[in-house]
């Protein structure tokens, strides 16, 4: 339903609808900032990201074919904008970013887990996964994007989202295992 | 309990537990997965796995926050200085800026090949009809609209991807119809058609309808347009 609704005001929007446009934006700004956020691990940076992504769909909104979803057409323009941001940003403090997002393994598990409880620790693992584990991770987890749909956003065929999301998976079970929680899979 | 025995069977329902925990899959893989999972106790225990990644994933992602109203502000202004440098006229039937815009949306390379087919496609037919409308009106300045567009009996019409520049023509012809309006601001490449000069009675308009729907060498969708 919200789908259908979303191509409407696309096409409003098409038409110079500002209106459509502000709810447009209330209806997705959340969501795409997040998606933003998760790979850009810049808050700053994703909210001016965001103005870009919404000017864009305001240039293009003419060009959109309805093929896909609207929200998948934006994640896309969003990813590439994140994308074109990080190569813009100089390795060193994306080198600090990864050193920094989990706690050092070597530390007494059995401690942390009495410290915290299990949710939080799954969190932060997930926060440790490298960007494109983390991206295909939210995406069809918290975007609730299918198979056909993180192929288009991420760019990748569908057999690969399959294995990507497999490997993802894998490695958040290593790094649960390293902070004391083992779950006999894989 | 039976587990599935064929491990490539199972690896691939596997595969599909976290599109099935999102609620994502289509009906019949839905199915497939319920089915494995009612016979499988380990699938069963690594789909609670995935059920547990899915929910914290949520939860991580709520406690991000949101933009603060600087991000809505930044836009709005810069859609006002857009507008202010050049007003956005109402989407016509200008196919050159169309195709021009359509084919520079190539560069991100987020386009998968698939998508990328998709267009080749619509731009073929939007070539196809282009051809057709100057043909039809002999206008050497560009494809226009037939004039008039309020009267008459009209329909919307989507030509199917195959169709050929011919087969429209003849199509048009056979039935005395013109394009008078197009791509519609309604999602799809859809078409207006004027089916006749004079207002005709519905059932009639109805039963030209349903003959055009006949011919799906031609047409992929039709419905009348009052």
């Amino acid at each position: 339903m919200q789908a259908k609704s979303d191509e409407v005001l696309i096409g409003r929007i098409a038409n110079g609808d500002r209106l459509a446009m502000q709810v447009l934006y209330a209806r997705h700004h959340v969501r795409v900032f997040r998606f933003v956020v998760r790979l850009v691990r810049d808050e700053g940076m994703a909210e001016d990201l965001i103005s870009e992504v919404f000017l864009d769909v305001w240039r293009q909104a003419g060009r959109f074919e309805g093929r896909s979803a609207v929200s998948t057409w934006m994640l896309a323009i969003a990813r590439f904008k994140a994308l074109s941001a990080l190569r813009r940003r100089p390795d060193e403090e994306l080198d600090e970013e990864a050193a920094g997002a989990i706690e050092d393994p070597g530390d007494d598990p059995g401690t942390t887990l009495e410290k915290k409880d299990k949710g939080a620790i799954i969190r932060k693992c997930l926060v440790g996964l490298s960007a494109d584990h983390r991206e295909i991770i939210d995406l069809v987890y918290y975007h609730e994007k299918s198979v056909e749909e993180v192929a288009e956003i991420v760019g990748i065929p569908e057999n690969t989202v399959k294995t990507r999301m497999f490997y993802a998976r894998k490695r958040l079970a290593e790094l649960l295992k390293a902070q004391g929680i083992e779950r006999g899979w894989p | 309990m039976n587990m599935i025995n064929k491990e490539p069977e199972r690896y691939d329902i596997e595969a599909l537990l976290p599109w099935h925990a999102a609620g994502t899959l289509s009906r019949r893989d839905a199915d497939r997965v319920e089915q494995a999972l009612a016979g499988d106790r380990e699938l069963a225990r690594r789909y609670d796995l995935v059920r547990e990644e899915l929910a914290e994933t949520i939860h991580l992602n709520e406690t991000l926050g949101a933009p603060s109203a600087r991000a809505m502000e930044k836009l709005f202004a810069a859609i006002d200085a857009e507008e202010a440098r050049a007003p956005r006229r109402q989407r016509t039937f200008d196919f050159g800026t169309r195709i021009s815009e359509f084919l520079s949306s190539f560069t991100p390379r987020t386009l998968a090949w698939s998508a990328t087919a998709a267009a080749a496609a619509i731009l073929v037919q939007a070539a196809v009809i282009t051809s057709v409308v100057v043909k039809e009106q002999g206008t050497s300045t560009g494809p226009s609209l037939a004039s008039a567009a309020s009267d008459g009996s009209f329909a919307v019409v989507r030509f199917a991807p195959q169709a050929t520049a011919t087969d429209i023509t003849n199509f048009l012809g056979a039935y005395k119809a013109t394009v008078v309006e197009g791509p519609l601001n309604m999602g799809g490449q859809l078409y207006r058609i004027r089916l006749s000069e004079a207002k005709l009675p519905k059932d009639e308009v109805g039963k030209i309808i349903r003959q055009m729907q006949g011919e799906s060498k031609v047409v992929g969708f039709i419905a009348v347009n009052e």
